[in-house]
């Protein structure tokens, strides 16, 4: 009944009709944890008394939220682009300038406004090719091989839906990393598609293991098709930065078992351990000979939102792919006229980042004192999270090498597993609603991402500014110590 | 051979838009006279597709001059911005987490804009309420009726779902609801009467989409793309009832709503028509309606800035909607900027008004001008008709083709108005589309061609479409 007593027509969309793919589909970043977090902010405002008196959302990768500045040059040319009268204000310095002249050249009408075609703007993507050309020591890129997105995240989803096809036993599979960022899983629950897990070894600083890929596969290709296979490098939860070796295992089995691969680097900036190194899929690729980089099917995924320019807001991203049959690229740049053209401010910024000043440009010195602060305050960060959290007995901490969040794993108490069990909750969504309610902190449960059944996680950013994340990681601790207690 | 040959045929029977003809003959007889060729036109006149930017038309000043602050907001403490903007452009940052536009924001939304969307909305509708939990901000309009298909569309046979579809529509919806794997049912608008919607022409479309679909969508382009058509009050509750009798949610595309030209014709809403026709159907028929900073005097194609407005969904459905657009983050901040403009500009006393106000309607001035002097131009020509152009940014004329023009056209195996503009454009250098994209009754013929665009373009335009057209009409007599 409606709330005037008029009866209701049965509704055309409801949960029985809607399509069934969509109920499958969640996603722990954004998820109920979350929707209680902003919850307590709203109660916290209106003056209700809690233990603490704001709350610290370090469940999403939001590096502007959590007080990282922009980069000053990328914001003056976004700037200038946007309401170019300012091309003639002399507190804009010359190199900006001339970039924003050129970007505006490069869209129709000379504005951000007007649509680009789909694939993105050519001379971007040109900018984009020299940029990993230069990234991956001269292996050529070609730029029509280049898809302008917005953010990562469209890329993949639009990579997955070219992939995915046939019915029960043919259906197709990908395989992704347990743990996994959830957009995996949530894309291949929409598309529904089978997903294969493969496990991370938690034990060996969470690399891949060429035998556990076997095993994934072996055992999915009893009811499905296996197709492609997702590695997120570095890591997202986990941190990892995968080695060359193991990048060349991953290529090499790729071939042999005739998978897709996906790359997703768009931490790929974010490296910070001591002997770690980014290895592009691509470069590794091309470096194993055409044995290799002839076949094998590739696509990798850049982004503005991450690195150091942390610019979420403004979906910038890219993909290339490599080794595409041309029909099937003609059905992808099919694919992506759908949702006619990325954010144009996305692809303009996009451009400044593979195009940063140079050392005999005015901006360059204020630009690289930035980035390398950046950089080098994650990295502190990085350190000090895994020191501390490794203190806790009860919580063991991989070093992050990379990317920009820790994922430890957490002891819970057997009472306090039952109890979480009792109340229909997992066990560490139960520690962390705990935490939230007590603490203030909101981090996002392991079982979010996935994990080895009986093993409980969090996953926590390293962005808090310094002071306040060691606030954040001695609440943690006395927590843990506490909750430890209680249920023991 | 890469196995991906077997590629989903949702994606692999995508209709193949034929514009790529006409764009690859465009680019390469631009790159000609680049390269010194002579033509008998000395620039390719691109008057192809809604982008108002890209036909030359300057973006608002108010609005870049806030979107300028936001990206940079040093500028807040520039002398060169008026107050306004600053005051906006703080006010729009401070909704911000980290008061930088480099964050997500909610995935549907930031949350005081979609308050300003739904005040707007109100404004509108005459004092209809409107929820911003019912507003959902997507990247682009195309976006959110691509969310909204995600909902509704079951790929799987025997129930396909089918979605109900006016004839002529533009091209990249026929490929969203391919790539969705939505059945199409097409419904034809009556050119005669000025491209109408019929209600016997929905019920007979429908009937036959039930025989081989289970149809779940009525989609509505209200003004209408490319015909211009903007629908009587009278025709709207017609649609509704039509919905409710049917069971049918209705998706009500309505981003053309700012650009009305006629004083005698005035933009409804469907929110509006439908609140109006009493509690049993005002409170049951299932309705989204969209709207976009792409279009109206704005023309923010290229930000990215698109909404929908949800009426009377199921709570429990409207939760998974939430789930679902959580997973693409959220939607791009300069897009969700303009649409804050939109909804919420300048007003008088404001030290933006002035210029914002002129500006808006030296666009609204331009837009009716070249309407009149259209019509104007048709009515002496031979062999091409218009319907009254009420709105939108578009004209489809209908081009009536001697028997031997469609012979020539037949034995190029190609349709006669995609041919006629490929002609158009290789002789006058005059870039429209064809009829054919679009969906036309069989052996009728049209173009569309941008209205939304400088009067002495304009000009420009209809003198090489004359020229054409009088030669063409003469070859085939």
């Amino acid at each position: 009944m409606t709330e005037n007593g008029c009866e209701h027509r049965e509704r055309v969309l409801t949960m029985d009709t809607m399509n069934p793919n969509i109920k499958r589909v969640e996603y722990a970043v954004r998820g109920p944890i979350v929707q209680r977090a902003v919850q307590i902010e709203r109660e916290l405002k209106m003056g209700v008394n809690k233990p603490f008196t704001e709350v610290i959302k370090a469940n999403i990768g939001d590096c502007h939220a959590m007080g990282q500045k922009p980069i000053t040059f990328f914001r003056q040319v976004l700037a200038l682009c946007s309401y170019p009268d300012l091309l003639e204000d002399s507190k804009f310095p010359e190199d900006a300038k001339s970039r924003a002249h050129r970007i505006l050249q490069a869209c129709g009408g000379g504005s951000l406004g007007a649509y680009s075609t789909s694939q993105g703007i050519e001379m971007i993507r040109q900018d984009v090719a020299r940029y990993i050309e230069r990234r991956d020591g001269g292996i050529a890129c070609d730029p029509d091989n280049i898809y302008l997105s917005t953010g990562a995240s469209d890329a993949i989803v639009t990579m997955l839906k070219l992939l995915v096809s046939g019915e029960g036993m043919s259906r197709t599979g990908v395989m992704i990393s347990i743990p996994q960022y959830p957009l995996y899983s949530a894309a291949l629950a929409e598309l529904g598609a089978v997903q294969i897990s493969y496990y991370l070894d938690e034990d060996n600083c969470w690399s891949l293991d060429i035998n556990e890929l076997r095993r994934a596969l072996q055992e999915a290709k009893k009811h499905c098709i296996p197709r492609a296979l997702c590695i997120i490098n570095p890591g997202n939860p986990t941190g990892q930065v995968q080695s060359r070796q193991c990048i060349e295992d991953v290529i090499r089995f790729a071939a042999t078992e005739n998978l897709f691969l996906m790359a997703d680097e768009v931490y790929q900036d974010n490296v910070y351990a001591e002997g770690c190194k980014f290895h592009s899929f691509k470069k590794v690729l091309f470096e194993m000979g055409p044995e290799y980089s002839e076949k094998v099917e590739l696509a990798s995924f850049h982004s503005t939102s991450k690195c150091y320019m942390g610019e979420c807001g403004f979906r910038g991203g890219y993909m290339e792919v490599v080794n595409l049959d041309p029909e099937v690229k003609v059905q992808l740049t099919k694919l992506v006229s759908v949702r006619l053209c990325p954010p144009v401010p996305g692809q303009a910024l996009l451009d400044v980042v593979v195009n940063p000043p140079q050392p005999d440009e005015p901006s360059y010195d204020t630009f690289i004192k930035e980035r390398s602060e950046t950089l080098a305050t994650l990295a502190e960060k990085a350190n000090m999270t895994q020191e501390i959290l490794n203190q806790v007995p009860g919580i063991k901490c991989n070093p992050v090498q990379g990317a920009m969040y820790t994922f430890p794993c957490i002891h819970l108490p057997p009472k306090a597993i039952l109890e979480a069990k009792e109340k229909g909750q997992s066990p560490d969504m139960f520690y962390c609603m705990k935490l939230l309610e007590e603490k203030g902190i909101c981090l996002v449960p392991g079982s979010g991402f996935g994990q080895r059944d009986g093993t409980y996680h969090f996953r926590m950013t390293i962005l808090p500014p310094k002071e306040k994340l060691k606030i954040v990681l001695a609440k943690i601790k006395e927590f843990h110590q506490h909750f430890t207690d209680q249920y023991s | 051979m890469s196995f991906l040959r077997e590629i989903s045929p949702l994606v692999r029977n995508t209709f193949l838009s034929e514009k790529d003809v006409l764009l690859r003959l465009a680019a390469q007889i631009a790159a000609e006279i680049q390269q010194g060729e002579r033509k008998d036109y000395i620039e390719v006149l691109d008057l192809s597709s809604g982008d108002l930017h890209r036909g030359g038309i300057k973006p608002i000043t108010f609005v870049r001059q806030v979107l300028a602050a936001c990206f940079y907001p040093a500028l807040l403490e520039d002398d060169s911005l008026p107050l306004d903007v600053k005051e906006r452009a703080d006010d729009l940052l401070r909704q911000c987490d980290g008061g930088s536009v480099g964050s997500y924001t909610d995935s549907c939304g930031i949350t005081k804009i979609k308050h300003g969307l739904s005040k707007f909305i109100t404004r509108r509708d005459g004092g209809v309420p409107s929820s911003p939990d019912d507003i959902f901000i997507t990247s682009g309009s195309q976006m959110a009726l691509m969310f909204m298909l995600k909902l509704l569309v079951q790929s799987k046979v025997p129930c396909q779902t089918g979605v109900l579809i006016p004839v002529p529509t533009y091209a990249s919806f026929n490929l969203a609801l391919e790539d969705h794997g939505a059945v199409i049912i097409p419904y034809y608008l009556c050119e005669e009467q000025g491209w109408t919607l019929q209600v016997e022409e929905l019920r007979r479309a429908l009937h036959a989409g039930r025989k081989t679909c289970n149809p779940v969508a009525l989609y509505i382009c209200n003004p209408g793309n490319p015909t211009g058509h903007i629908q009587s009050r009278k025709s709207i509750e017609e649609v509704i009832r039509f919905a409710a009798e049917e069971r049918l949610f209705l998706l009500a595309d309505e981003v053309y709503q700012s650009c009305v030209y006629r004083e005698d014709t005035k933009f409804e809403s469907y929110k509006k028509v439908l609140s109006e026709m009493g509690s049993t159907i005002s409170s049951t028929v299932e309705l989204a309606s969209f709207n976009s900073a792409s279009k109206g005097f704005m023309g923010e194609c290229g930000l990215r800035g698109g909404y929908v407005e949800l009426v009377n969904l199921d709570p429990a459905v409207k939760e998974y909607t939430r789930i679902l657009f959580s997973t693409r983050s959220s939607p791009p901040v300069g897009g969700q900027i303009a649409l804050d403009l939109m909804a919420d500009p300048p007003k008088p006393g404001d030290p933006s008004f002035l210029t914002f106000s002129e500006e808006v309607q030296s666009i609204k001035n331009m837009m009716c001008k070249n309407a009149c002097r259209i019509q104007e131009v048709f009515a002496e020509l031979p062999g091409i008709s218009c319907q009254p152009l009420k709105a939108g940014f578009f004209v489809f004329p209908c081009l009536h083709f001697p028997p031997r023009a469609i012979k020539w056209a037949k034995k190029r195996q190609m349709e006669p108005d995609m041919l006629y503009c490929l002609q158009l454009l290789e002789e006058t250098g005059l870039h429209v589309r064809p009829g054919c994209e679009y969906g036309q009754r069989k052996d009728s013929h049209h173009i569309r061609l941008l209205v939304a665009t400088h009067e002495d373009i304009m000009e420009d335009a209809l003198q090489r479409l004359k020229t054409f057209h009088m030669r063409f009409m003469k070859e085939f007599s």
